[in-house]
């Protein structure tokens, strides 16, 4: 068998296709944290929450209506969307004017309260959700074996972090976000409602947490837990992405998963600490990320 | 003198007026002991001890209350958060300030020695019910501190006993990093060769905060070996079992440690077929089932695993220690109360009768059990088929084997 630096290649692209399937889930979190931060400079704390709270909607609409996993694909997003729409206009919209540690201290509040209260009444154990009918078994790659609905994760993420990049960078809707960012005074003179532009794109960002939470949902358990396990990893990704750079989260989140992958092979003890290993090297060498623009 | 009548009421007023702070002082006077529940409130483990831990040994001391002897019981409660040097900082505030005499629970076996090193620097009690090392009870024991409930010695010798006994010789281990992980591999590790069985590999996993184990999952398949044991517990045994399904792990998994409360968060669906190793299950015998009717109301979700009935238990033979060397010797020290939990014998409905070694090994059955399939199970919590018992002689380490420095070899 072909061997790379002492090690069989086989195990090697093996631990390569699940740090992508890892980088997918990074991707996708990292990419609504970039949006919020980029078009809204929110560093949105409560990120690991809502997509904790959208794995968990999705549970319940399973368990107490029986609303299977595809439709829960797009219920969820939409209303746990509004109810990010909501945070941001009974909360976080207050604090637009004031720095950035506000807003970032006050989401990290409420996704304490949100992962307390989870935890009060579901426990931490978590709760079983069964990978679809339609994607269950798995495919004999040779080197490993690859559970279909794992496909379908990176598959998925992948769609939807370039539509999202497309609709910011090359849709009119998204040139009127960006420059309503820039220049929110101008924007509002030529029409648009500003206000209302930023509740939804916040609404959009947390939709996207809540479709990660649902796609999550049958891989871990869905737990109060599992949004606070992630996040952290997730703000390195978009630290080290460039703060509020679209594309750069999308590539880093999936960059990471590899590294991270490779690492649980060659060393497993290292791998909660190799992403931010390189967070500090890379905020050494480039303090506004790989894709971010130096202020 | 003439007593007039204002005056004679006004005497008997503030007569009665000044007995009322008296009586309430007397009753302060009656000595208090206090038994800390200490265990992870918010994470991982969280439901396999937790809120219910406290529960079960409220649920002694309410029991208990017409036996003490002129003295009365109270239970707090603190969240060590699975960080040793929390934990031992609350051990520390709890003996010195707060006048508790007895900790108890203490799962995360990293706590759980920190917490029984600050219970012997203080000479109080440590009744562990949670933690799983069986290093308590060996190369760490001491005076201070009691194992009530299980060990790694224990879970691999039934768990992994059973495995190897069905011909799984060749093992692949997923390894939680720290003190309990490391042990529940080496405790199992040394049973698998003494069976001549071999380790074809292991995969440590930072703990806690792994919530993947996809990749060590294809390692582990890739080893070719016969059995994934998982040397973890809660949460990440949860996952482990998950994703292994999900991967179409062809491999015998040996859950080393499997509580209720992790199957039911599994499913049956998931986990069907599994073999764990419990020294307390609900549905055991009727006085098992009449301890969880008497709880079952206060934690309907949760029922009592047998790190909860552990606390319960523990809980109740204290204070059957107290009654018997008395009030002043029991707050003087809390190695004179171990040593009475020692010499008297133990009874309760969680684990029958039974009795503490002088290692500080409580020593009762291990019960080997099968999770049932769905269509077995005729309610929630109706999981488990009884597979095999080992009585206290074979279901612990013997007592010269452990390295305990006070018991001669």
């Amino acid at each position: 068998m072909l061997t790379v630096l002492g090690y069989n290649i086989g195990p090697m692209l093996a631990q390569g296709m699940l740090g992508l399937i890892n980088g997918a889930f990074y991707a996708m979190l990292s990419l609504g944290l970039a949006v919020i931060f980029g078009l809204l400079n929110i560093i949105n704390f409560a990120h690991g929450a809502l997509y904790m709270i959208g794995a968990f909607v999705a549970w319940g609409l399973l368990t107490y209506l029986g609303v299977g996993y595809w439709p829960a694909l797009i219920i969820v997003p939409i209303l746990v969307g509004g109810f990010g729409m909501l945070l941001e206009r009974v909360f976080i919209s207050k604090l637009y004017k004031l720095d950035h540690l506000y807003g970032l201290l006050l989401t990290f509040g409420l996704a304490l309260i949100m992962e307390g209260l989870m935890r009060n009444y579901f426990g931490s154990s978590g709760m079983p959700f069964a990978v679809p009918e339609s994607l269950r078994g798995a495919t004999r790659l040779g080197f490993m074996i690859m559970p279909t609905y794992r496909v379908w994760v990176v598959v998925a993420s992948f769609v939807v972090c370039i539509a999202t990049w497309l609709t910011i960078e090359k849709t009119p809707i998204g040139a009127t976000l960006r420059a309503a960012t820039e220049n929110p005074a101008l924007v509002q003179a030529f029409g648009v409602n500003v206000p209302r532009l930023v509740t939804l794109t916040y609404g959009a960002g947390v939709a996207l947490a809540a479709f990660a939470g649902v796609m999550a949902a049958p891989v871990y358990s869905v737990n109060p837990g599992m949004g606070s396990d992630v996040i952290i990893v997730v703000f390195a990704v978009v630290v080290i992405g460039g703060m509020g750079s679209i594309l750069g989260s999308i590539l880093t989140g999936f960059t990471l998963g590899l590294v991270e992958g490779f690492t649980k092979f060659l060393y497993p003890e290292a791998s909660g600490v190799v992403i931010f290993v390189l967070m500090v090297i890379v905020l050494l060498l480039r303090p506004a990320g790989l894709f971010g623009k130096a202020a | 003198m003439e007593i007039s009548r204002r005056t004679l009421l006004g005497t008997t007023a503030a007569a009665a007026v000044s007995t009322l702070p008296l009586r309430r002082a007397r009753a302060q006077a009656k000595p208090v002991f206090k038994i800390g529940v200490l265990n992870d409130q918010s994470g991982p483990y969280r439901d396999t001890g937790g809120t219910t831990s406290v529960i079960c040994t409220q649920q002694a001391v309410d029991e208990f209350r017409s036996q003490m002897q002129g003295y009365d019981v109270q239970v707090i409660t603190a969240d060590h958060q699975n960080k040793p040097d929390v934990g031992a900082g609350i051990a520390r505030q709890w003996f010195d300030q707060d006048g508790v005499d007895m900790i108890t629970d203490v799962p995360n076996s990293g706590v759980a020695l920190a917490v029984a090193g600050v219970a012997k620097e203080k000479n109080k009690l440590h009744i562990n019910s949670g933690a799983a090392t069986s290093d308590l009870t060996g190369t760490q024991c001491s005076y201070n501190t009691i194992q009530w409930t299980y060990d790694t010695w224990m879970l691999a010798q039934s768990t992994g006993g059973a495995t190897v006994k069905a011909g799984g010789d060749t093992w692949f281990f997923i390894t939680a990093d720290y003190a309990f992980g490391h042990k529940l591999e080496s405790d199992t590790t040394a049973l698998v060769k003494a069976a001549h069985g071999k380790v074809l590999g292991s995969a440590s996993y930072p703990f806690p905060g792994t919530t993947d184990f996809s990749s060590f999952l294809v390692q582990a398949q890739g080893s070719g070996a016969k059995v994934l044991g998982l040397a973890n517990a809660g949460g990440d045994t949860i996952n482990s079992i998950k994703q292994a399904k999900e991967f179409g792990l062809t491999m015998d998994i040996a859950a080393l440690l499997m509580f209720i409360t992790d199957v039911n968060a599994l499913g049956l669906d998931v986990a069907q077929g599994l073999h764990l190793t419990e020294s307390f299950y609900w549905d055991l015998n009727d006085k098992t089932r009449a301890f969880t009717n008497r709880v079952k109301p206060k934690t309907p979700n949760n029922w009592p695993n047998m790190a909860h009935a552990g606390c319960y238990a523990g809980s109740l033979h204290f204070m059957k220690a107290i009654n018997h060397i008395g009030v002043k010797a029991a707050k003087a020290s809390g190695k004179a109360i171990a040593d009475a939990m020692k010499a008297l014998p133990t009874e309760d409905d969680c684990f029958g009768k039974g009795s503490v070694r002088e290692d500080g090994r409580g020593m009762f059955n291990a019960y080997l059990f099968q999770v049932k399939k769905p269509s077995e199970s005729k309610m929630k919590w109706d999981y488990y088929k009884l597979v095999q018992t080992s009585t206290p002689d074979k279901a612990w380490r013997p007592l010269n084997a452990g390295g305990c420095p006070f018991i001669k070899a």
